[in-house]
C-alpha cells in the first residue's frame, strides 16, 4: 500500500513499471491487434465485408485482452476476471435486446461507459505510475489532466444525449442566459486548476492533486451536461458522433499516460472517425461546428419569408391511385418514419410494387435520423435491399423523373426555402429536391413545423399534397387498399 | 488554321471524317480544310461536293496529313499501304490529330504520336458526363450499329420478323432477345421491335430496366440481385454465381428465341463470353446470332470477326463494319461531333488544348510528347473530400471544428503555428513522449484516410464497432490491476486497483455490447 509519488533517488533507478515494461509478446500482440482495428475500419467500406470487418475488430480486441492479461500478476487476474465476465454478459444483454429504432440511445450509452472508464484510468494513473521528474513528469501530469478532462465531459454528455434520445428529458435546446460567458469560465477554471493540479503533483501531496483532479472532474462534467442540454434534438447526430470521438481522444490521452501505443492507435482511430462523422453531419447542414455546439438551433436569428398559400389534403384511396399510377416512386423517409415503426409495412409496399413492375427507390438525407446512416439501418432491419437505398448526392438529380415522391415523418429536409430563402435559418443546406417530382405525398402528423421551427413552402406547392396521421396506420392503410383495390 | 481530311484507309473503312456540311461549318469557323481527292466517295460524298462547300482538294496524302494543324480521321492511324509509311508518321510536328485511336489496344501507336509532339484526342476516350453528349461519338455509332445489326440479322432470317394471320394459315412472330441494353442494344429493340418482333431484354444494369421496357421490350430478370453498374454508365464484371444464374438464362432463352443479338462488353477488357455452342445449337433451325461484340472477340464462341458463319443451320453474323454500312449518315453523324470537339477547343480562333476542359482533357491521349492517357480520375465521390491542403496534425479534429474551408493563407498559417508548436514540443519533451507523439499523429491519419471510405450507409454500424474498439481502454484499467513492480517488490495501491477494476468492468460492457450490437445491425445488410 505504498504510493511512489514522491521517488528517491534509489527507487528512480531501480524502478521499472508495469505499464512500460510490456513483454515481447506483449508488443507484438498489440501491434497484430492495432492492424486488425485498421481493417476492422476499412471492412465497413461496403456492405459485403462490413461483417467481416466486425471479426476483425473483434479478434485485434481479443488479442489485445488476452496479451495484457499474460501481464497481469494472479491477484490481478482474478480481479480482472471478476470485473469483465459479469460486464460482457450485460453489454451482451443490452445488444441484444436493443430495438433497432433505440440504437441511438444504445450508442450514447455506451460512449458515457467509454468516458467514466477514461476518468477512472486516469485516477488510478495518478495514484500509481513510474516514478518521473523534469519535463517527463509535467507532461505525465498534463496528459492524466487531459484524459481526466476529456473522459469527464464524454461521461456526463453522452448521459444526457443518452436521456434525450429516449426522451427521458425534453429534445428543445436549454438555452441559460449568458451560457458563452458560462462556457468561456469554464475553460479559464479547466485551466487555472491544471495549472494548480500539476503543481500539487510537483509537489508530491497526493491528496491535494487528487482533490484538484476531482473538482476539474466535476466542472468539465458540468460543461458536458451544459454543452448537450443546449443542443437541440434534430442536431444528435452530430452530438453523438462528437461524442464517439471525444471517447476516441479520451482513450488516446489514457494511451499517452500508460505509455501504451496500443490505446494511443486506436483511440486516434476512434477520435478520427468520429470527427470526420461529425464532419460530414455539419456538412449536411451547411452549418458549422461550432454553431452546433453553441446550440440553441430553431431560436433562429434571421427572418423567414411567411409560407402562403393553402395545403391541399389527400386520403388513403388517393395515395393508392397515385402509386398505381406512377412508374417510378420515391420514398423519403424521416425520424417519423422511426418512430412510428412504419419501416416493415414500407418493406411490404416496396416488394408489392417492384413486384407490378413500378421502380421503386429509397432517399436518404445523411441527417436524416438521429445518428448518421440511422435510416439505413431501419431500412435494412426491415429487409429492404441497400441496393435501392440511396443517398442524397446519387438521387437528387433523379426527382424529375420520378412520377411519386412519399416523404414519410421528414421535414427539414425535404425544405426547399433550404435553397431559394436565403434568411431561412437553414438556407444553403443541402435538402433532396422532392418538388421536382411530378406528384409529392407528405405524410405528417399536422402541419406542425420540423425541428428547425420553420415552415416549409414545401407543403403548399400545387403538386404537393398531405396525408395526415400516424405515418404507420397510413402506410398499414396504403398496404390494405393497395391489395385490396 | 488548317484542317486535313485524308481518305480512310482501313480495309472496308466507308465512312469520312468529314462530310461537305461538316467541311462547311468549319469552313464558317474560320478554318481553311483541305480533303484528299476521293475521301469521300466510299460515303457518297464526291470531291466536288466537297469543292463547294469552300474545301480545298489535293491528291498529295502525305500534304493533307504533313501541312494540316488539325487532322481529323475514323480509324486510328495504320501503315498506309500505297505510300508504305505509318500514317501517324506523317503528322505535322506539334499537330492535332482528332479521331478513332483506342489508346489501350493500340499502345504501340502513342509512342508514334509522341515522336512527332502531337496532340491527340481519341473520340473512344471522351468522357461519360451529360456535357460531353454532342461529342460522344460512340453513342452515335453504337446506336447505328444496334440499328443495322437487326437489319443485318433479317437480311439472313429465313422467316418473317411479324406475325401474319393469312388465309393461306398463321405466321407467328419472330422471338428476339437482345444482351445488353446499352445504346447499341437499346437501338436494336427499337428496330426490332418496329419490324414486329416480339423482343426480350438482359442486362446486368437493373437501372437500365425502365428504359428498355419504354422501348416496349420485356426486361429479362434474375432471381439474383447484383447489380452491374460500373463507373460511366458502363457494366462492371459480375460475380461467378451471377455468371452462372445468367447463363442458365441464356441456355434457356436460345431455345425460345430465333434471333439473339449481343452488345456485351466490358471497357478495356475481351469481350465476355455469354452464348456456348451448345446454346447455339439448341437454336430453332434458321435462327441468327448477331455479335456485335465481334472486334472485342465475341459473345458467342463461334463468331469469327468480319464473317459469316453457318453452324448447323445457324447463323452466327460477325460484321465489325456496321456502322460503315451506312456511311452516308454515319460519316455525318460521326463528322458532327468532330466539329463539336473543336468547337469544344475553342473554334479556330481560340484553338487550345485545355487541360482545365473536362472534355478535352479525357480525351486527350497524347500532348507534346508525353502520354496523357489514361487523364486522372475524377472521382465523384458523394462524401465532401476536405481540401488536401490542411494536412495539419490534428487533421481530423480541425477539420471537424470548423465545417468552412479555411482560405488559403488562413490553413498556411495555421500549418505555421502547428510546425512552431511541433518545434517547442520538440525541445523541451523526452524523447519517449516524442515516440509515443508519432504514433498518435501517424494512428490520426490512417483513422482519417480510413474512415473516409466507409459508406455513409454504413455509418451507425461504424459508430457502434468505434465505440467497441475504444472499450481498449479496459487495458488501461488492466494494468492497475496487479500493482507496481519495484525491483522484485511489488506495491498494491488499493484504490487504484478499485478504479482499475471499475473501468475494467465499465470497458467491458463497451466491448461485448458494442461488437455484438454492430454484428446485429450488419447480419441485416442485405442485397
Amino acid at each position: 500500500m505504498t504510493s511512489n509519488i514522491a521517488p528517491t533517488p534509489e527507487t528512480l533507478v531501480a524502478a521499472t513499471t508495469n505499464a512500460s515494461s510490456l513483454t515481447g509478446l506483449a508488443t507484438v500482440a498489440y501491434i497484430i491487434a492495432a492492424a486488425l482495428f485498421i481493417m476492422s475500419l476499412s471492412g465497413l467500406g461496403h456492405p459485403e465485408t462490413s461483417r467481416r470487418g466486425n471479426v476483425y475488430g473483434i479478434a485485434g480486441m481479443l488479442i489485445a485482452l488476452i496479451a495484457t492479461a499474460l501481464l497481469l500478476s494472479s491477484s490481478g487476474f482474478m480481479i480482472f476476471m471478476a470485473a469483465v465476465i459479469p460486464a460482457a454478459i450485460i453489454g451482451a444483454v443490452l445488444a441484444s435486446r436493443v430495438q433497432m429504432t433505440s440504437m441511438p440511445q444504445l450508442v450514447a450509452m455506451l460512449h458515457s461507459f467509454v468516458g467514466a472508464a477514461a476518468v477512472l484510468v486516469g485516477f488510478a494513473t495518478l495514484r500509481e505510475h513510474s516514478p518521473l521528474t523534469g519535463s517527463a513528469l509535467l507532461i505525465h501530469n498534463i496528459e492524466i489532466y487531459i484524459g481526466v478532462c476529456i473522459g469527464s465531459i464524454t461521461f456526463t454528455g453522452s448521459i444526457i444525449a443518452y436521456a434525450k434520445l429516449d426522451g427521458k428529458i425534453g429534445g428543445k435546446p436549454l438555452v441559460l442566459p449568458a451560457r458563452h460567458l458560462l462556457n468561456i469560465i469554464v475553460v479559464l477554471l479547466t485551466f487555472a486548476l491544471g495549472y494548480m493540479f500539476a503543481q500539487a503533483v510537483g509537489d508530491g501531496d497526493m491528496t491535494k492533486s487528487m482533490w484538484l483532479l476531482g473538482i476539474a472532474t466535476a466542472i468539465t462534467g458540468l460543461f458536458g451536461v451544459h454543452m448537450v442540454m443546449a443542443i437541440g434534438g434534430a442536431d444528435m447526430p452530430v452530438v453523438v458522433s462528437m461524442l464517439n470521438s471525444y471517447s476516441g481522444w479520451a482513450a488516446a490521452a489514457a494511451g499517452f499516460m500508460l505509455s501504451n501505443d496500443l490505446l494511443i492507435i486506436t483511440g486516434a482511430l476512434v477520435g478520427s472517425s468520429g470527427a470526420i462523422l461529425s464532419y460530414i453531419m455539419c456538412k449536411s447542414m451547411n452549418r458549422s461546428f461550432f454553431s452546433v455546439i453553441m446550440g440553441g438551433f430553431g431560436a433562429a436569428e434571421g427572418t423567414t419569408v411567411a409560407i402562403e398559400g393553402e395545403h391541399t389534403e389527400i386520403m388513403v384511396e388517393g395515395t393508392v391511385d397515385l402509386i398505381r399510377n406512377a412508374k417510378s416512386i420515391v420514398i423519403v423517409p424521416g425520424y417519423g418514419m422511426a418512430v412510428a415503426q412504419a419501416q416493415h409495412t414500407l418493406s411490404e409496399i416496396t416488394k408489392e410494387l417492384e413486384a407490378a413492375g413500378i421502380k421503386i427507390r429509397f432517399a436518404i438525407h445523411p441527417i436524416a435520423g438521429r445518428l448518421p446512416g440511422h435510416m439505413n439501418v431501419l431500412l435494412a432491419e426491415a429487409n429492404i435491399s441497400y441496393d435501392i437505398v440511396l443517398e442524397m448526392d446519387e438521387i437528387n438529380e433523379d426527382f424529375t423523373e420520378t412520377d411519386l415522391v412519399l416523404v414519410i415523418g421528414a421535414n427539414d429536409i425535404v425544405n426547399p426555402s433550404a435553397l431559394d430563402d436565403p434568411g431561412s435559418p437553414i438556407a444553403g443546406m443541402p435538402v433532396l429536391e422532392v418538388w421536382k417530382a411530378k406528384d409529392v405525398i407528405v405524410m405528417k402528423r399536422s402541419m406542425a413545423s420540423g425541428y428547425a421551427g420553420i415552415g416549409n413552402p414545401l407543403f403548399v406547392k400545387d403538386n404537393t399534397q398531405m396525408l395526415f396521421g400516424d405515418a404507420k396506420k397510413n402506410v398499414d392503410a396504403i398496404l390494405t387498399a393497395y391489395r385490396t383495390g | 488554321m488548317r484542317i486535313g481530311i485524308p481518305k480512310e484507309i482501313h480495309t472496308g473503312e466507308r465512312r469520312v471524317a468529314g462530310t461537305p456540311k461538316t467541311v462547311k461549318k468549319l469552313i464558317e469557323m474560320g478554318f481553311e480544310v483541305v480533303v484528299e481527292q476521293g475521301a469521300g466517295v466510299a460515303a457518297e460524298h464526291y470531291d466536288d461536293m466537297y469543292a463547294q462547300a469552300g474545301a480545298t482538294l489535293t491528291a498529295d496524302t502525305k500534304a493533307v496529313w504533313g501541312e494540316s494543324d488539325i487532322v481529323l480521321k475514323v480509324h486510328s492511324p495504320q501503315i498506309h499501304p500505297s505510300l508504305g509509311v505509318h500514317e501517324a508518321d506523317l503528322i505535322k510536328e506539334g499537330g492535332c490529330l482528332i479521331g478513332f485511336i483506342w489508346p489501350a489496344q493500340n499502345q504501340d501507336i502513342l509512342d508514334k504520336f509522341n515522336a512527332r509532339k502531337a496532340s491527340v484526342l481519341a473520340m473512344d476516350c471522351v468522357p461519360r458526363i451529360s456535357r460531353a453528349q454532342k461529342v460522344d461519338a460512340l453513342s452515335a455509332m453504337a446506336n447505328a450499329a444496334g440499328y443495322r445489326a437487326v437489319i443485318e440479322a433479317v437480311n439472313v432470317y429465313p422467316r418473317f420478323l411479324t406475325g401474319q394471320s393469312t388465309a393461306a394459315g398463321g405466321i407467328k412472330p419472330a422471338k428476339v432477345l437482345v444482351i445488353g441494353a446499352g445504346v447499341a442494344g437499346l437501338a436494336a429493340i427499337g428496330a426490332a421491335k418496329s419490324l414486329g418482333a416480339i423482343v426480350r431484354a438482359f442486362d446486368t444494369r437493373l437501372e437500365v430496366g425502365d428504359q428498355v421496357r419504354s422501348m416496349g421490350a420485356e426486361f429479362l430478370e434474375l432471381d439474383f440481385k447484383e447489380d452491374g453498374s460500373g463507373e460511366g454508365g458502363y457494366a462492371k464484371i459480375m460475380s461467378k454465381e451471377f455468371i452462372d444464374a445468367e447463363m442458365k438464362l441464356f441456355a434457356q432463352q436460345a431455345m425460345e428465341v430465333d434471333i439473339i443479338i449481343t452488345t456485351a462488353l466490358i471497357p478495356g477488357k475481351p469481350a465476355p463470353l455469354l452464348i456456348t455452342a451448345g446454346m447455339v445449337e439448341s437454336m430453332r433451325e434458321g435462327g441468327v446470332i448477331v455479335d456485335l461484340a465481334a472486334q472485342q472477340g465475341g459473345n458467342c464462341v463461334l463468331t469469327k470477326a468480319d464473317e459469316l458463319v453457318i453452324h448447323k443451320g445457324v447463323r452466327v453474323v460477325g460484321y465489325t463494319d456496321l456502322p460503315s454500312r451506312m456511311a452516308i449518315q454515319t460519316s455525318w453523324l460521326y463528322a458532327s461531333t468532330l466539329v463539336s470537339m473543336i468547337d469544344e477547343m475553342g473554334g479556330d480562333e481560340n484553338f487550345k488544348i485545355d487541360f482545365e476542359n473536362d472534355i478535352v482533357r479525357g480525351s486527350l491521349v497524347c500532348h507534346d510528347g508525353n502520354t496523357t492517357w489514361p487523364p486522372p480520375q475524377q472521382k465523384q465521390t458523394q462524401a465532401p473530400i476536405v481540401s488536401p491542403d490542411q494536412p495539419s496534425m490534428d487533421t481530423a479534429a480541425t477539420a471537424a471544428q470548423d465545417g468552412k474551408p479555411k482560405t488559403k493563407y488562413g490553413s498556411i498559417a495555421v500549418m505555421i503555428i502547428i510546425a512552431i508548436a511541433l518545434l517547442a514540443l520538440g525541445r523541451v519533451a523526452p524523447s519517449d513522449f516524442l515516440s509515443h507523439f508519432t504514433v498518435f499523429v501517424l494512428a490520426c491519419f490512417v483513422g482519417w484516410q480510413v474512415v473516409w471510405n466507409v459508406t455513409p450507409a454504413l455509418h451507425t454500424p461504424l459508430m457502434s464497432v468505434t465505440n467497441a474498439i475504444s472499450g481498449i481502454i479496459l487495458i488501461g484499467g488492466m494494468l492497475h490491476l496487479s500493482g507496481t513492480t519495484t525491483g522484485s517488490e511489488v506495491h498494491t495501491d488499493t484504490i487504484a486497483v478499485v478504479l482499475g477494476a471499475a473501468a475494467v468492468f465499465l470497458a467491458a460492457i463497451n466491448i461485448s455490447g458494442g461488437f455484438l450490437v454492430t454484428r446485429r445491425m450488419l447480419s441485416m445488410f442485405h442485397k
